[in-house]
């Protein structure tokens, strides 16, 4: 076990490194002079080789690279030239809405999916197993922020229960709770409903197996046999989807934020990239690669949890 | 009242009978041995009794197990029934088990439902069981995992589980089928034990005349879904009454005429294999372990001439496949020469390799996974054809697959058609075609007929003797099954933990073997005619 995680933490600081590279080529080859960008079109260019130089633009790739790297080990993201404050203030800002935001999402999308799947998959083949299928169907169709205008028409314009929008800050956490209620709905159905398709076919393929039969046979019910026995084996193929959808409701939020008008991490970039701001788009795709290596890490620890067959280190 | 009675039972899936009119009794402390072929509905009969048909499937007739009527039984009485009066044990010990649970667990489960103990005395009399089953504390605790343990150690945990709380009938449908023969005769010996100790009923479900034969009290013969014959096992035996018991009998016996060995050409052999040894590392424990290696195989040494036959039999486990791969220069040997009509296998080039595949082919065992289902006949008998020197034309490609296809039996219109429109045996046939396509001198067939029918088996075995003489085929089989070494080899070499341990002429070894893993070998394979002298003793007594 010990090796196992041994072996997966260190082909993740493998790939975070890779990765960094990847991030800081991409945008060394894109277009644009941020010191341009920042002083506007009419500066003269004794102004910009003054900036370049305080920031350090005149040095060659490779240095200014291991200067990133090393300011990303210690923290230190850099500085925002659009904001004038550090990166890292300004994704501890933002992560406030975004985390919380994916948890519950998250939370929401498990809690409808796997009972849902396990129940279609007890009921294989009948209609109630066709008719949930079908929803969930449509559930995948569905485009999250048309989800999310209906959610706000009914709940915020007509029933007047849910604020349509903003966040009023973690001061009164009632108040911050009601405002993610509508984003976390309208980001988990989607997710629930690939989830929960993943999880019957898992069943599915589970129950046909020889030890349910053997199962079976000792005399266990049926239900009991579904959750003790087959739950546990059609895991692996549910917590893969998992870690992906956990990856994409960090990152994958910026539509639903700017639906909501919510300050989050995916706003954030997305202002970012409009206004040029290279600084915070690098840190923050450092961030999201770090969360994403995290996670994987997470759901290969929990496959070692589940099947003792993995915890051999391979 | 006898424990368990069926009277004419009929199961259909919607209009296709399964089952017409079956019906047989188990007694108390008695072992009944159901004796069919592969769709002659043995394993139905067990499940109808078990309550546990698959989806669709109807039941009429009338089956009690101590006088309770199974057929109607609501299903939660079925599963107070289940695990504690009636109980079963199924055919493939390495999927029965859940991989996830420990072996205590899943032991204790079913004392646990049934009796309502607390987890602790279900544990302690899942240890008790496992022991009784021969799985000592010592090595097996309760909290091994399933994937720990070889076949017929996971074969005793089910047993365990089934026997857990003293049922009165077990089913064990073909429980030693995926095992070797000396773990067969061990785990039937168990479960004679536990008929014995308990007076439990048992019946006995088996393809394998010889195996039931030993162990059963009485017989019930099954084909297409009827009985054929039923009675005492000795009577049945002896006297072979019924035509299907007559062929089945003779089917397990069954030995092809064989021309006499031919004279060994003293000349250079085929093929040579020389001092070959193949080591796998082992798994380390920690990081910091020295890595050790597990010798699979270990310094073997022989060679095969041409025309002649060999059989290499050993038990699971003992390395005969490491070898065979090794000789198919699928795998490289760590130490050794393998020399195939003198030139060198295991460091061979591609190319070399090319031509010496074209003379040196394989039968593989199941010969339901070795074929693509979504090409025809024509295309996967004729694969091998690209080893060919020069490529040959379309046409010259479809008359070697027609001859080849007759050479085994089939007619060269099948190679218009998939493989699943064959049966078993069949298929068995279309990859035979498909090993001697190119003509090759050596063919290596791994387990070739474990997974057929006695009496499909039978015609194989023919096969592979008709095309030993008629293409002057040497032969290298390799099967823990002594009725093959028996029927179609000139020299068998026994095999355990690596090395060679004893060749000689078939008869000899067969007969009177010298080193203890042979004895093992020989004792353990079931016979029709011992067994048959065994019951007339045991009458006469």
């Amino acid at each position: 076990m010990i090796v196992y995680v041994t072996k997966r933490l260190v082909i993740g600081l493998v790939t975070l490194l890779l990765a960094s590279v990847v991030v800081f080529g991409v945008l060394e080859i894109l277009p644009g002079d941020p010191a341009r960008i920042m002083l506007g079109m009419n500066a003269g260019p004794d102004a910009l080789e003054a900036l370049r130089q305080e920031m350090g633009l005149n040095q060659p790739a490779p240095v200014r690279f291991f200067q990133w790297l090393a300011g990303l080990v210690t923290g230190d993201l850099g500085r925002s030239y659009t904001y004038s404050s550090p990166v890292i203030d300004l994704v501890q800002e933002r992560l406030v809405v975004s985390l919380p935001l994916a948890l519950i999402s998250l939370f929401l999308s498990t809690a409808i999916a796997i009972p849902v799947g396990v129940f279609a998959a007890s009921r294989s083949g009948k209609l109630s197993d066709t008719l949930t299928m079908g929803t969930a169907q449509i559930g995948i169709a569905l485009p999250n922020f048309w989800l999310a205008l209906l959610l706000v028409y009914v709940f915020a314009v007509g029933l007047r229960v849910l604020p349509a929008g903003g966040f009023p800050g973690w001061a009164d956490p009632v108040e911050a709770i009601k405002s993610l209620i509508l984003p976390s709905i309208s980001l988990a159905l989607p997710q629930a409903a690939i989830l929960a398709r993943v999880t019957r076919s898992a069943m599915v393929e589970t129950l046909g197996e020889d030890f349910i039969r053997t199962a079976r046979a000792k005399g266990l019910p049926r239900r009991k046999v579904l959750w003790r026995h087959a739950l546990r084996n059609a895991m692996i193929p549910v917590l893969t989807i998992l870690g992906l959808q956990f990856s994409f409701l960090l990152a994958g939020t910026i539509i639903i934020e700017n639906v909501f008008y919510l300050p989050g991490l995916g706003r954030l970039i997305f202002q970012a990239i409009n206004q040029r701001d290279l600084i915070v788009v690098e840190g923050v795709v450092m961030l999201l690669v770090a969360s994403l290596i995290l996670i994987n890490l997470a759901v290969d620890i929990c496959y070692a949890i589940v099947d003792p067959r993995l915890r051999i280190g391979r | 009242m006898s424990l368990l009675e069926i009277e004419n039972l009929r199961v259909s899936i919607g209009q296709i009978p399964i089952l017409n009119g079956v019906s047989l009794t188990v007694e108390a402390g008695e072992i009944m041995g159901l004796v069919g072929e592969s769709g002659s509905g043995k394993s139905m009969t067990a499940l109808t009794a078990m309550g546990l048909l698959p989806h669709g499937m109807e039941a009429f007739g009338r089956v009690t197990l101590d006088g309770v009527d199974i057929l109607s039984a609501p299903e939660s009485a079925m599963n107070r029934l289940r695990g504690h009066d009636i109980a079963m044990v199924f055919q493939e010990p390495m999927t029965a088990l859940n991989p996830l649970k420990t072996i205590g667990e899943q032991v204790a489960e079913g004392i646990r439902w049934h009796t309502g103990a607390n987890r602790a005395d279900a544990e302690s009399r899942a240890r008790a069981m496992l022991d009784r089953v021969g799985l000592p504390e010592s090595q097996f605790p309760l909290n091994r995992y399933p994937h720990e343990l070889s076949g017929g150690q996971r074969q005793r945990v089910v047993i365990a589980m089934a026997c857990a709380l003293n049922p009165k009938l077990l089913i064990a449908d073909e429980p030693t089928t995926a095992l070797d023969v000396v773990i067969q005769a061990q785990i039937l010996d168990l479960l004679q034990e536990l008929v014995d100790e308990g007076r439990m009923g048992l019946l006995l479900i088996s393809h394998d005349l010889a195996v039931v034969a030993q162990y059963a009290d009485r017989l019930t013969i099954l084909r297409d879904g009827e009985v054929m014959e039923a009675g005492e096992t000795a009577a049945i035996l002896r006297e072979q009454k019924h035509p299907y018991t007559r062929q089945l009998a003779r089917a397990s016996t069954h030995v092809p005429a064989r021309a006499k060995a031919p004279e060994i050409a003293s000349g250079k052999p085929l093929l040579e294999v020389k001092g070959v040894a193949r080591d796998y590392p082992v798994r380390r424990t920690s990081l910091f372990a020295p890595r050790k290696t597990f010798r699979a195989v270990d310094d073997v040494s022989f060679d095969i001439q041409e025309r002649q036959s060999v059989a290499l039999v050993g038990r699971s486990g003992c390395g005969k496949s490491t070898l065979a791969r090794i000789i198919l220069a699928l795998d490289k040997p760590s130490d050794g020469s393998v020399t195939f009509r003198g030139k060198d296998l295991a460091h061979g080039s591609q190319a070399e390799l090319k031509s010496i595949r074209r003379d040196l082919q394989v039968v593989f065992q199941d010969p339901y996974g070795s074929f693509n289902p979504r090409h025809r006949v024509e295309r996967l008998v004729g694969e091998p054809l690209h080893l060919m020197e020069k490529p040959l034309t379309a046409a010259q490609k479809r008359d070697r697959v027609a001859e080849a296809l007759q050479q085994v039996g089939l007619s060269p219109s099948d190679m218009h058609k998939y493989p699943h429109e064959f049966s078993g045996g069949q298929r068995q046939r279309l990859s035979i075609a498909r090993a001697i396509i190119t003509k090759p001198k050596l063919i290596v067939a791994d387990e070739p007929v474990s997974a057929l029918d006695v009496s499909i088996r039978a015609q194989i075995l023919d096969l592979f003797a008709e095309l030993n003489e008629q293409l002057g085929l040497a032969y290298l089989f390799i099967t823990h099954d002594l009725t093959v070494a028996r029927a179609v080899s000139d020299v068998t070499m026994v095999m355990h933990a690596g090395k060679i341990v004893e060749r000689g002429p078939t008869s000899e070894v067969l007969s009177s073997p010298k080193t203890e893993p042979a004895r093992a070998l020989v004792e353990a394979a079931p016979d029709l005619e011992q067994a048959l002298n065994k019951r007339l003793q045991g009458i006469q007594r």
